[in-house]
């Protein structure tokens, strides 16, 4: 006989694991399978590029619940499958051993895979991403050997990949394709702030930069040559472009994505155009939302509460204010809003200090702020943006002046 | 090693306790999962308050730095026992402790 779960979860990462807590606590009575490609129970996975890179933390530290819980909580783990087709009429999956699992409501949780490179040797080895335990360890057991590491992309994950490999000791090379690092996410002076952290710690930087090809020698990646032709030697290349979302079965079953498919769309409830079929974490995007993916633990989180909560027939609308952080060396970055769209910067603090908050502004409202080492900012600057906060932009720049006595005039 | 955390809904559970890793590390094994401690003891969340309702004598904890007061003066539930369970380590002389997860915000 087929096997069946009441509630079916895709994916074992934060979305994935969270549903099946919020499930639980949110009364849910039914049988819960949770089925993941990664061979491990649901882990921390921001620490990849952080503490368990740096060596810090060791995996048993990372483990979101401790092994026993899954079971304490009837929640049946599948691990170290991969789904790769799903029928929603017949509400049954298929998994990469052939086999099939039906299910009365499916939760997808599957993140993204890395983008990875277009150009000639991007599957060589030696060339790594850093998505999950196993990309890591792949380049853990490779650095003792590697002096020169060569790292392609300068958003979080590749900066902060770069700030632990200065503080193991390795020669390291930043490459970002545009002309500055972090131009997705964050506004210039933050960018110009990081880059000048990273030089000083020693990471060399280049930017504006075109990758030809990763060259080879002996079958194994000896560096990356550059559009303009310069060859940069590197041991191991770790590539840090962005993700794609982890979305194809859902694709080929119909259900509605976004234009060019950057992410399945959802509703106020994580509801898909499927029937039963519900949609959380980085793989989302929300219909009424920003139009992009929100890729932190946050997001992943809320939306697994979100899911589950509605799953229970106790559906209570999502209202994202997203949150994020970054750790590289010893500066915390704390991000609260969304800068997307923003007109108008505000810096509040000098960068000299390393303590700052820089506010974004649209129409006059702030909608973010990025703060560095600044976590009474990213607290007390969540109101502000919350109202959608009209403030004199001279009392934002005023670090004297607690955002929290700002008077909210909306 | 253990001490003792009181759920919302005012339940105790004994919690075996690891020297060295924070209470809210501590309490996360033990399978309490209404304490969500969202980012991992980055000091980013604060979804791991608690109060410290009992410390044996001779017991210190370490003191709460300028970012964790500043994240806890942000919660509706702020009590002068307040800490954030990813900032406290567990020792030794905490053996037998009692702390309480704060109300959900
Ligand atoms: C190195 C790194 C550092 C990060 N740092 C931060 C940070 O500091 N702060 C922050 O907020 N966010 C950070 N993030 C982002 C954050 O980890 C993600 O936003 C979050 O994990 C998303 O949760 P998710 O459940 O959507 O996806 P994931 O956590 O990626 O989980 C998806 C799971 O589904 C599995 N899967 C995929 N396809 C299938 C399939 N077909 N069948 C079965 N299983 C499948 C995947 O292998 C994976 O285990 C970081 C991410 C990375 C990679
Ligand atoms: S776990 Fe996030 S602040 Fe403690």
């Amino acid at each position: 006989m087929m096997e069946r779960f009441d509630c079916m979860i895709v994916g074992g990462g934060h979305g994935g694991a969270q549903a099946a807590i919020a499930l639980r606590q949110a009364g849910f009575a039914g049988s819960i399978g949770l089925i993941g490609d990664e061979p491990v129970i649901p882990y921390d996975r921001p620490a990849l590029s952080k503490e368990y890179l740096a060596g810090k933390k060791s995996f048993d530290r990372l483990q979101l619940r401790p092994p026993e819980l899954w079971n304490e909580r009837e929640v049946v783990l599948r691990l170290g499958r991969r789904v790769i087709a799903l029928d929603s009429s017949a509400k049954v999956v298929v998994c990469d051993n052939d086999t099939a699992i039906g299910y009365g409501v499916l939760i997808w949780a599957a993140g993204g895979e890395p983008r990875p490179l277009s150009c000639p040797g991007h599957n060589l080895s030696g060339v790594h991403t850093i998505r999950n335990k196993g990309d890591c360890d792949r380049l853990l057991s490779a650095l003792p050997t590697s002096q020169h590491i060569a790292v392609i992309g300068g958003g979080y994950i590749g900066l902060e990949a770069a700030a632990v490999l200065r503080e193991l000791g390795k020669e390291v090379t930043l490459l970002e394709a545009q002309d500055r690092v972090l131009a997705r996410v964050a506004a210039e002076p933050v960018s110009r702030f990081y880059e000048a952290e990273h030089r000083t710690h020693g990471v060399e930087i280049l930017l504006g930069t075109g990758i030809s090809e990763l060259t080879a020698r002996d079958g194994a990646v000896s560096g990356v040559r550059l559009q303009n032709g310069t060859a940069i030697a590197a041991d191991q290349v770790i590539v840090g472009i962005g993700i794609m979302p982890a979305i194809g079965p859902l694709l080929a079953a119909g259900a509605e994505a976004t234009r060019g498919e950057t992410g399945i769309l959802v509703d106020d409830f994580c509801r898909t155009t499927l029937p039963d079929v519900y949609c959380i974490g980085d793989c989302t995007i929300m219909r009424d939302g920003p139009g992009i993916r929100i890729e932190s633990v946050q997001n992943a989180n809320e939306q697994a509460q979100t899911a589950a909560k509605a799953v229970c027939g106790k559906p209570q609308p999502l209202r994202l204010v997203p949150w994020f952080w970054s750790n590289q060396y010893d500066l915390r970055l704390q991000t609260i809003g969304l800068s997307l769209g923003y007109d108008q910067t505000v810096l509040r603090g000098n960068l000299v200090d390393r303590e700052f908050s820089l506010v974004y502004l649209k129409d006059g409202a702030v909608i973010a702020l990025d703060c560095i080492n600044a976590t009474r900012d990213y607290v007390q600057g969540r109101k502000l943006v919350e109202a959608h906060a009209h403030v004199d932009p001279a009392l934002l720049a005023d670090d004297r002046i607690p955002l929290k006595d700002i008077a909210i005039a909306a | 090693m253990q001490f003792t955390v009181k759920t919302r809904d005012g339940d105790l559970h004994s919690v075996e306790a690891h020297v060295g890793l924070s209470l809210m590390e501590n309490i996360r094994s033990a399978g309490i999962e209404e304490l969500l401690a969202i980012c991992g003891g980055s000091l980013s969340c604060a979804t791991c308050h608690i109060y410290i309702e009992n410390l044996p004598g001779g017991a210190e904890l370490s003191s709460k730095s300028q970012d964790e007061e500043d994240l806890l003066e942000a919660s509706d539930y702020l009590k002068p026992n307040s800490r954030l369970s990813c900032q406290v380590v567990f020792q030794p002389p905490m053996d037998g402790m009692r702390i309480v997860v704060a109300p959900d915000e």
